[in-house]
């Protein structure tokens, strides 16, 4: 944009003109670059005070109880005399719940993503491709609702049990992923450039080899990123799971028992909390918040170590 | 004469409702190196990918004609990958898969179940020697295949494809991302090849149709002009078309 002391008369014209030929002109455009700037500030701002806000308030909290208590407690009654603060039901449930969105969602939206980006006929594509787009539109309490009516009965009647399990949050979790990894993993394996694939062919490979040994890792990167940002969903995930879970504070010990994740633990209680207990709550915030920003971590390092090479 | 290598019959091409190729007819001879030129869009392409049915690829192409290899149809009595390992392809810019210059060449003999280490061991030092690319990559075969020059990327192209043992190698405009030493040093291993492959090869470089190839095929809108020994093409063409585009008058 600078440009000084150039001879080249038409280079002087041609910013003239780009800066409305006179000094407002000037202004304006440095008023215009503060204010984007100051928008980009906006988002970076909210993170810098969520996470001030969240380790102010849970850390001492956390420190109160005692961190060894508080993580591996194993006995969350804030109600008793004295009252007990393990959060350590909770972490396994939320884990738990996870891992089973994980083992239920990942390897369906892989195959939907594979078979979507390169064995689907274009005219299916047009006709498939919105409705797994439209999951993730879907709101969160209509999966609950989706769960409670559906899917509890249906693991009542085969299993036994209330039906408020891992197994039912696990489900309701493993389709609320799926857009996620189905979008992203589609578009990074539209992005392996057409030529590895030529090359495959070209050697005598089948479409099939070629696309399950050249072009799947060549867009795994992409699908790994999609896999972490699907667990963050997942882990997340509250209004769906508390509708569904149980929510006993208890470490379950089948795939039957009902579970309380570490998001049901603070929605479910904080409306009455008080002192130490509503603390411990931001507490268990701070546990969750730690999670995800481990996930964000691995997400840049994967997503970073595709950008160089 | 002999039974020609590869034989083309005939041939009609449409990409949708646009004639690629017209009415073409082609022997190509064993053990020879046979170079196609003609000015952008004529159709080059077109025909070397359609060798080995690359075309297969692109939505809406029709080819009608007959291919043959070795009197073999290969549009109807060939399996695809069958015919593809016997007639491989080097393309334009080099396309090496994003993993180690070893799985690279091992790609192809493991997807034709060549499974034993020592074997494919043998294989990549043997193809990447006659590429003439072992002394720059056998230090590093285990590194990515991607962090290689241009040039040498383009030859380990080249002995990848010799990797599957083909019989006849379609390279198409090899050379045309590369600088001039890099070139030649391809140019002297299509003629190192010669003896044991046949070669089809596209050019829009007419010294390096002159000094490589033992027959020339002149392409202009879809139509081979004139098809001769190169020597004859360039030397004293019969036609008055051929003339004007190796003295450069047009295309
Ligand atoms: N996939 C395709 N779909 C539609 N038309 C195509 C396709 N590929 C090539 N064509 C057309 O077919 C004609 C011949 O293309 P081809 O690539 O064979 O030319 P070429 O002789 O190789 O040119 P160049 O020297 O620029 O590589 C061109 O007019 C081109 O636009
Ligand atoms: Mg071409």
């Amino acid at each position: 944009m600078i440009i000084t002391d150039t001879e080249n008369t038409a280079a002087k014209v041609l910013t003239k003109e780009l800066h409305c030929g006179n000094k407002s002109g000037r202004i304006l455009e440095k008023g215009m670059k503060a204010l984007f700037f100051l928008c980009a500030c906006v988002s970076v701002a909210a993170v810098v005070v969520i996470c001030v806000f969240m380790f102010a308030k849970g850390c001492p909290a956390i420190a109160k109880i005692g961190v060894k208590e508080f993580l591996l407690g194993s006995d969350w009654s804030p109600r008793n005399v004295p009252a007990s603060y393990g959060i350590f039901p909770m972490i396994v449930g939320s884990l738990y719940c996870t891992a089973g969105a994980i083992i239920i969602g990942v390897p369906i939206g892989l195959m939907t993503a594979v078979f979507m980006a390169k064995f689907c006929p274009k005219k299916l594509f047009k006709w498939l491709m919105p409705p797994i787009n439209l999951l993730a539109g879907i709101p969160s309490i209509v999966y609950g609702f989706f769960g409670m009516v559906v899917v509890v009965p249906l693991i009542r009647n085969v299993f036994g049990g209330t039906g408020n399990s891992v197994l039912t949050v696990s489900i309701i979790l493993g389709i609320m992923i799926l857009p996620t990894i189905v979008g992203m993993s589609v578009s990074a394996l539209q992005a392996v450039p057409d030529s590895y694939y030529e090359g495959a062919v070209a050697l005598g490979a089948t479409h099939e080899r070629a696309v399950a040994t050249v072009v799947f890792p060549a867009a795994k990167s992409g699908i790994l990123a999609s896999v972490i940002l699907a667990v963050g969903r997942a882990i997340g995930e509250t209004m769906a799971v508390i509708m569904i879970a149980g929510n006993s504070p208890i470490i379950p010990e089948s795939m039957l028992d009902g579970v309380r994740t570490l998001t049901g633990n603070i929605v479910i209680e904080m409306s009455y909390a008080e002192g130490l207990h509503y603390d411990a709550l931001i507490g268990t915030g701070v546990v969750l918040f730690v999670f995800i920003l481990l996930l964000n971590l691995c997400f840049n390092l994967i997503t970073g170590r595709k950008d160089k090479g | 004469m002999t039974q020609p290598k590869l034989q083309v019959k005939n041939c009609d091409l449409f990409y949708g409702d646009f004639q690629a190729l017209k009415n073409i007819d082609l022997e190509i001879q064993e053990k020879e190196i046979t170079a196609f030129i003609g000015p952008s869009g004529c159709g080059k392409s077109t025909l070397l990918k359609s060798l080995n049915r690359m075309n297969d690829l692109v939505e809406g192409c029709k080819i009608t004609g007959e291919f043959t290899l070795d009197g073999v149809n290969i549009y109807k009595d060939m399996e695809i990958t069958e015919l593809r390992k016997r007639v491989g392809m080097v393309f334009q810019k080099p396309n090496l898969f994003p993993m180690s210059i070893y799985d690279n060449i091992a790609y192809g003999p493991r997807t034709h179940g060549i499974k034993k280490k020592a074997e494919l061991d043998e294989i990549v030092e043997t193809t990447l020697k006659q590429a003439c690319v072992w002394d720059e990559t056998k230090d590093r075969l285990k590194k990515s295949a991607l962090g290689m020059s241009g040039g040498q990327q383009q030859r380990i192209c080249i002995a990848r494809a010799l990797a599957v043992k083909p019989e006849v190698l379609l390279m198409d405009e090899p050379t045309s991302a590369l600088d001039p030493i890099s070139t030649i040093k391809i140019e002297e291993l299509a003629s190192e090849l010669k003896k044991n492959y046949t070669i089809v090869i596209v050019t829009h470089n007419m010294q390096q149709a002159t000094r490589i190839s033992d027959k020339t095929a002149f392409f202009l809108h879809g139509e081979i002009v004139e098809f001769d020994d190169t020597h004859t093409i360039f030397s004293n063409p019969k036609e008055h078309k051929t003339l004007e585009y190796i003295t450069g008058r047009f295309g």
